[in-house]
């Protein structure tokens, strides 16, 4: 059996471990691992992470269980110091000897620490290991407790020093990026790209300070500021060294390896050194007079030496690397490949700019304008994994090049299809993937959708920048093959909501059982169409969701917001967030009553949390004698009004925004929607009411109502669009009943009014002449409904409570009146919380 | 911390043990038909444990389970949806809807542990549910 050592365990080596798992045969080799650092191999190109979260086991590329399953002996925290080539051992700091028949250097690099005087005072760090991280952290806090607006320097305006800059944003501090170059990511970026850049990092927060020498570190024991030159000083109170990478080759001077002038272990296109028995690959690898600080190329060496070794497979490393990269930086998109700068003489260059958005597009053609040969983009990346294949794979290029870049005016894109590339283009480099590989495994019936793809190929799992290129790989696959991507509710029906709306309304359905039993493909149903017939039949018959309620969500099966630790909250409503001192009163005294968490909540109304099932109707008859009624807060339907006090007091307001929201949010409280609904009215342009955050918005102005609509919170916040301009109350709600009824006619299922609209084909154009236009004839239609629907309004707690049927939920045991006795709660803040998950 | 919170989740946990129709000792006769929501669920108290039972009214069958959900051992399965993927019965947690099958108790979309199921019995339109202790 032969043995293969492996010194160093980042990501390179740990590459290595794994391509060695997928192709050796255990009898004929065994591998030991050493590790210098504590833990096993991370992912250092999302370091950055480490900072929002602190998990360093999140970042670990496998468990130390993965190195046990494979037998692989994973050594930590323990330094190789000497190699001796004639009896093939090595020997570790704490003096140990081992035998090896193949050596693997995957030492990588560390930062370059330029030689400037004061470069060792304390608060100056490296960015390279999560000891470095943590100890940043540290010494941050420490600053944060001793003044308010502390200052942090990144030395180096390289990819990796502006990585370390978002780290400074996250751990509170005022955050210098200080270059030597006149320009940031030199070996990225041109002069104008730079400049867009450093624009847009100067509008989040970050100070850039560029051709700027270092020349010395000032403070006394402890870093207070930096020189450059004669008398240009910054004031800082902490350093991050980012100003590149040196090769970790100082294993390869104890044995005389060949290595290049200015370090790094010279290999050959098989990753052996000079000793043909020493492989060395990574950042500590020179080839082609190289060292290449990307980890896809990396990847590309550490397989080379896995088939070398193994002699399984003739591979070899390829003669020209792509250096092309895609990175979000703090948030910003920044991409270059191929050739980003080229000389005149090569081609021409067509550039797109635009400061005002911060975006940056430069791609570079051959002279006769039929192949790509590089570029680079800022601010806007989406377009990187298609410009990168067809540079890769040189692929026809549009007549006039100027497509690729610029904002297609006719919605179509200037690229061809996804299945036009080659079946050899690798789409995901990290991982070597190739699209032919991505296509195979779903035509060979391995993947079924997305995730299957990337669980058997990898792609993707790398840096992630090939996901949308995955993604619609992957359903054009599928398309091809006839399997088309239904947008079917669920196995039980072959129908979208749409079609499902209009089977019910025609057929006049009233019960679930009736639409499975004629529409469905049998069984019971599920938990994706039951809610959404629910939906459907409160929508068309102005159902609550008492009247079939195991079939209804699980918020709205009882009437309640279930909560982590399966209690519910309890929300009346206040319409437009106006309330009497009397009515506020007995809130706080009903929740005192049951002992509730309260909470004011961001729609301007009050939540009390942890009511017990068996409690829920004893707490909605208290509100309900007080004057409440539900506030649907558990239902995909209207949730609030949010409106500013408006021209009723305030010296500013245009209208009485109060007023017009509670009638709206009486108008429209209980229908069911596809999603949830909310609304905001603002009594003048400064908008306190966050109007246009809402699915329809209003903003009173001379002369009446401005109205807005799609906006949304949440994950992907938008604003509303402008709709209609200067409407009276009554136009307001004649849109507003269209408006609503439209998307409850048509939209997806869990779609909201943002996302609706945005899919819509012909846009807010096309939903302004449906609206305001009456094109397509049924502006009547969706009136009356609406109107039937307001008419027909009950509170269904009040409903709830006086129907003793109804009321034979609300009980945790079905033969017992006791409640759950596996709640508990801690104290928190002189009120309560539910015990912590662990 | 940490330590005793796992050893509670053991200890919830062990309470509830898969029994077979052959194995089990006591027939417990939990309630009325008519107590339970047609095509629905409700939990029955059984000394210390807390079972969810499901009433397939489509299929005239029935199901119990325990009512503990493994992913977050909060007490709420029976307050799930029912339904069926593929023909499997099976149940929804109303928290994070994760399915478990109500024949097998494994859970459909995730790496869970399986749940506990229990034989149920109808006598004399009375649910029965059986255990081994």
């Amino acid at each position: 059996m032969k043995h293969i050592i492996v010194v160093g365990n980042g990501m390179v080596g740990y590459k290595f471990c794994e391509k060695f798992v997928e192709k050796a045969n255990k009898k004929e080799f065994k591998i030991t691992v050493f590790g210098e650092e504590p833990r096993p191999a991370y992912d250092r190109v999302h370091l950055s992470e480490y900072f929002e979260n602190q998990n360093a086991k999140a970042l670990e590329m496998a468990p130390r269980s993965w190195y046990e399953e494979h037998d692989i002996k994973l050594v930590t925290n323990v330094r190789v110091t000497d190699i001796h080539r004639s009896s093939k051992t090595i020997t570790t700091a704490n003096d140990a000897h081992y035998t090896y028949d193949y050596l693997v250097l995957a030492t990588g690099s560390v930062p370059f620490v330029p030689n400037i005087k004061g470069v060792e005072k304390e608060g100056v760090f490296v960015y390279r290991t999560i000891e470095d991280l943590e100890g940043m952290l540290a010494y941050a806090e420490k600053l944060n407790q001793e003044k308010t607006n502390a200052k942090a320097a990144i030395l180096g305006g390289g990819l990796l020093g502006l990585e370390a800059g978002k780290a400074v944003l996250d751990m509170g501090l005022e955050p210098h990026v200080v270059e030597f170059a006149p320009k940031l990511m030199p070996r990225q970026l041109d002069s104008r790209s730079s400049k867009v850049l450093q624009l847009k990092l100067e509008s989040i927060g970050l100070q850039i300070h560029l051709s700027k020498a270092t020349s010395e570190i000032l403070g006394d024991g402890k870093i207070t500021g930096m020189q450059f030159g004669e008398d240009d000083r910054l004031a800082v109170d902490m350093l991050i060294i980012s100003a590149g990478i040196r090769p970790r080759d100082e294993l390869a001077k104890t044995c005389d390896l060949a290595m290049g002038t200015r370090g790094g272990i010279i290999v050959n296109n098989r990753m052996q050194t000079s000793d043909p028995n020493i492989y060395a690959i990574g950042e500590v690898a020179l080839y082609n007079q190289m060292i290449y600080g990307l980890v896809a190329p990396g990847y590309d060496m550490a397989a080379v030496a896995v088939d070398q070794i193994l002699g399984t497979e003739e591979s070899l490393m390829a003669q020209h690397i792509d250096m092309s990269t895609k990175l979000k930086l703090i948030g910003v998109d920044v991409a270059s490949f191929g050739e980003p700068f080229m000389p005149a003489d090569k081609g021409h260059s067509i550039i797109f700019e635009n400061k005002t958005q911060f975006l940056y597009k430069r791609i570079n053609v051959s002279h006769d304008g039929k192949k790509l040969l590089g570029g680079i983009l800022v601010g806007d990346a989406s377009d990187y994994s298609m410009l990168h294949q067809i540079y890769l794979n040189g692929m026809a290029i549009p007549e006039d090049p100027a497509q690729l870049i610029l904002p297609a005016s006719d919605g179509g894109a200037a690229f061809g299809d996804v299945m036009d590339l080659p079946d050899e283009a690798q789409i995901c480099s990290c991982e070597s993937v190739t699209k032919g590989q991505i296509c195979k495994s779903i035509e060979d019936g391995e993947a079924t959708d997305l995730a299957g793809v990337v669980s058997c190929t990898k792609a993707g799992t790398g840096c992630g920048g090939c996901k949308p290129m995955v993604s619609d790989l992957t359903n054009a696959t599928l398309k091809s093959l006839g399997i088309t991507v239904k947008d079917h509710i669920c196995e039980h029906f072959d129908y979208n909501r749409q079609d499902l709306y209009k089977i019910i309304q025609v057929k006049g359905y009233k019960t679930f059982n009736e639409v499975l039993d004629n529409h469905g493909n049998g069984g019971h149903g599920c938990e994706l169409c039951k809610p959404l017939v629910a939906s459907l039949m409160a929508t068309i018959n102005a159902d609550t969701a008492n009247e079939e309620y195991a079939i209804q969500d699980s918020n709205d099966r009882f009437l309640a917001n279930i909560q982590r630790n399966g209690t519910y909250s309890v929300v009346p409503r206040v319409p437009g967030g106006e309330i009497t001192p009397d009515k506020l009163i007995a809130l706080g005294q009903i929740a005192k009553k049951y002992d509730l968490y309260t909470k004011i909540t961001g729609g301007v109304r009050v939540d009390l949390f942890g009511a017990t099932l068996n409690q829920l109707p004893l707490i909605w008859k208290d509100l309900i004698s007080h004057g409440f009624e539900s506030g649907h807060a558990y239902g995909k339907s209207l949730r609030t009004v949010k409106t500013c006090v408006g021209s009723t007091w305030c010296r500013y307001g245009m209208d009485e925004s109060v007023s017009f929201g509670i009638e709206l949010e009486n108008r429209y409280r209980g229908i069911r929607a596809p999603h949830k609904i909310k609304g905001g009215v603002s009594g003048c342009i400064r908008e306190c009411a966050e109007a246009r955050g809402k699915d329809f918005g209003l903003i009173a102005v001379e002369g009446g109502w401005n109205l807005y609509v799609g906006g949304n919170g949440g994950a992907n916040p938008r604003h509303a669009e402008l709709f209609a301009e200067q409407i009276d109350n009554e136009t307001v709600i004649k849109y507003l009943d269209r408006y609503l009824m439209f998307y409850m006619r048509t939209a997806k299922p869990l779609q909201r009014t943002a996302a609706w609209q945005e899919r819509l084909e012909g846009g807010l154009d096309y939903l302004k002449e449906v609206i305001i236009e009456d094109k397509l004839g049924i502006a009547e239609d969706l009136e009356k409904e609406m109107q039937t629907l307001v008419n027909k309004f009950k509170c269904e707690w009040t409903q709830a409570i006086n129907d003793p049927e109804m009321m034979k939920r609300f009980s945790h045991f079905v033969n017992s009146e006791e409640e759950d006795d596996n709640l508990v709660f801690v104290p928190m803040r002189e009120q309560k919380m539910p015990e912590p998950w662990n | 911390m940490e330590l005793i919170n796992t050893q509670n989740i053991e200890k919830a946990l062990e309470k509830y043990k898969t029994t077979k129709l052959q194995d089990v000792k006591v027939w417990f006769k939990a309630a009325s038909i008519h107590d339970f929501p047609t095509d629905g669920g409700a939990c029955v108290k059984y000394k210390n444990k807390q079972i969810a039972v499901f009433n397939f009214t489509r299929s005239n069958k029935w199901y119990a389970c325990q009512n503990i959900c493994p992913h977050k051992m909060e007490m709420v399965l029976s307050r799930g949806m029912i339904g069926d993927a593929k023909g499997t019965p099976k149940v929804a947690c109303p928290l994070h809807k994760k399915t478990f099958s109500l024949e097998s108790g494994e859970n459909l979309n995730g790496d869970l542990e399986a749940i506990a199921t229990y034989p149920v019995k109808i006598d004399q339109e009375n649910v029965y549910i059986g255990f081994s202790d």
